[in-house]
């Protein structure tokens, strides 16, 4: 399952291959990182079809994780990713934003790993 | 003839010395020359009326004359007093000429009687006329007091004016000292306010800010406890000479210990992260009536319960004094009980303090740690108070216990954002007001303060 994640902080990238060491490993997940709005929509427009999960941070410096959200409904409507945003800020006007705007979960920082483990199995 | 002038003059000088105030002075001598007058005119007549004896009278009618000279406080009656020299000498002179050239006399004595008369009718004639004048020199006077009278009257009423003019000036004045006083505590009020409500912005964003490198932190230690596991257990999987195993794994444990303080300390940051977000959300959820009563009151339980179960030895009086007319009222329940939690939590270890000390210093005493919580609705106001008989506070901390991350407590046991984040609450959450009392070593006391809708 391929997992893109989206996050202005690059350190995210070696905490994720380091969390999910044992999955990567066993080939149940692939994880690609894209750290900005723009990178992501390039990756996916290079990758077209293969992101099965996107994880993105709403805060971002330029295209924030509701833009690239409201971008990836309206550019891929067909082959749909499943989009899971992240944030610190996790209060109700947020939430209600991301799951309007067709978010398929919402996480709030710190992330409890997990959780999203389980999460991503379920998958 | 003399005695008639002795009598008038002395009679007339009394009158026109009733117009200035030197008669008081003058009385007793007024009253003897009376006496003496008559007494002059007893003795001439039991004398059998001897020619002599208008000596006497010229004399004393002289003597009279020289006193109104000599005293200054007769000057206004000299120029009258003067009309009796003619008459004296008159009759002096023609005593004199009798006594001297009685023939001479004898011959002229019609003209001398003639003058004598015509100098004692001058006399009266003068008096009479200074009299008329003394009267209406009188009326003047009279018409110049009642003058005086009239402006004095005049005079005063204006001063009354003046006088409450000037009261209602003063009134003005301390009203508006009042109004400045109040205005300037009304101003350090929006000045503490508002530094508060900076601070708090303030300590949202850098608690924002601080919160992702820490999560990072917080995760990097953790998964590199995972990985220290791991490794501990692959290493198993190979050859190396069990000595070096051992020394290889004793490394390991020990960074693996490193990493787990990383997060334990990590953990610790980020809970004092999260007191301060919570600082600044915007309070959570809608007002709703609540049996303030009972919130205060489960929440003295809790935070008592709380410091029991850290510490068995301790224990304090609970007192309640709750204001069953209140019923319920609208607010943010769980902001409000936060607020509660922490005035209890405060107050119990400001009583454990105190009980600590004296028991160091060996004076407990009777000390009977209490802790008081009284409610009480009074003009659409509902007034909380939260006393202690705990360690109180000096000026110098009181003056910064709303700051957020002052505290007293040693490090680790105390955040500085309870009282922080209850002044928050209380003032932009509810529209009240916190205040403090306390005396240093004594007591403490917390007064909340919120409008009923």
């Amino acid at each position: 399952m391929k997992i893109l994640v989206v996050d202005d902080e690059e350190d995210v990238k070696s905490l994720f291959e380091q969390k999910f060491r044992r999955e990567i490993r066993g080939g149940q997940f692939e994880f690609s990182f894209a750290f900005s709005g723009e990178e992501a929509l390039e990756y996916m427009q290079n990758h077209p079809s293969e992101v099965v999960m996107i994880l993105s941070d709403i805060n971002m410096p330029g295209m924030s994780g509701i833009e690239l959200l409201k971008r990836i409904r309206t550019d891929h409507p067909s082959a749909p990713p499943q989009v899971m945003m992240i944030t610190a800020y996790g209060d109700a006007a947020n939430h209600d934003q991301a799951m309007q705007l067709g978010a398929d979960d919402f996480l709030t920082k710190p992330v409890n790993f997990n959780e999203l483990k389980e999460k991503l199995l379920l998958l | 003839m003399h005695f008639i002038v002795a009598f008038f003059l002395v009679q007339f000088a009394q009158q026109a010395m009733q117009h200035t105030d030197k008669l008081p002075k003058w009385a007793n001598f007024f009253k003897y020359a009376r006496y003496y007058v008559f007494m002059l005119l007893a003795v001439y007549y039991i004398a059998k009326q001897p020619d002599m004896f208008t000596w006497v009278w010229n004399v004393s009618l002289l003597g009279l004359l020289l006193v109104f000279y000599k005293e200054e406080d007769f000057q206004p009656i000299r120029s009258t007093a003067q009309s009796i020299v003619p008459f004296v000498g008159v009759s002096m002179l023609s005593d004199f000429l009798e006594l001297v050239f009685p023939s001479f006399h004898k011959s002229y004595d019609d003209f001398f009687g003639m003058a004598l008369l015509f100098a004692w009718i001058f006399c009266f004639v003068i008096w009479f006329y200074a009299r008329k004048q003394q009267k209406a020199l009188a009326q003047e006077r009279r018409d110049r007091l009642r003058d005086e009278e009239i402006a004095r009257e005049q005079k005063q009423s204006l001063e009354y004016l003046v006088a409450e003019r000037t009261q209602e000036l003063t009134q003005q004045k301390e009203e508006l000292q009042k109004a400045i006083e109040e205005l300037k505590a009304t101003q350090n009020q929006l000045i503490q306010s508002e530094k508060m409500a900076s601070l708090g912005e303030l300590t949202a964003g850098i608690a924002h800010e601080i919160q992702n490198p820490l999560n990072f932190v917080n995760n990097f230690s953790e998964v590199s406890v995972e990985l220290c596991q791991e490794l501990d257990e692959e290493i198993d999987k190979t050859g190396i000479d069990d000595n070096d195993k051992d020394y290889i794994k004793g490394i390991i444990s020990d960074l693996s210990q490193n990493q787990q303080k990383i997060t334990h300390h990590g953990k610790r940051a980020d809970s004092i992260v999260k007191g301060m977000l919570q600082h600044s959300r915007a309070s959570s959820g809608e007002k709703e009536p609540v049996d303030v009563n009972a919130l205060a009151d489960e929440y003295m339980r809790l935070a008592y319960h709380g410091l029991r179960a850290k510490d068995k030895e301790f224990n304090a009086a609970l007192t309640t004094d709750f204001d069953a007319t209140i019923g319920t009222v609208k607010v943010l329940p769980q902001d409000l009980g936060r607020v509660f939690l922490n005035l209890f939590t405060n107050a119990f270890y400001a009583v454990a303090e105190k009980k600590r000390k004296l028991t160091e210093a060996g004076q407990l005493g009777d000390y009977k740690p209490e802790v008081k919580i009284s409610t009480k609705k009074f003009d659409n106001k509902l007034y909380i108070r939260v006393s202690d008989n705990g360690t109180g506070m000096p000026e110098h901390v009181k003056a910064k216990i709303f700051q957020p991350f002052f505290t007293t407590k040693p490090t680790g046991q105390g955040t500085g954002l309870g009282l922080s984040m209850s002044y928050d609450i209380i003032t932009n959450g509810h529209g009240g007001v916190l205040e403090v009392d306390t005396i240093d070593g004594e007591k403490t006391e917390f007064r909340i303060t919120i409008p009923i809708a």
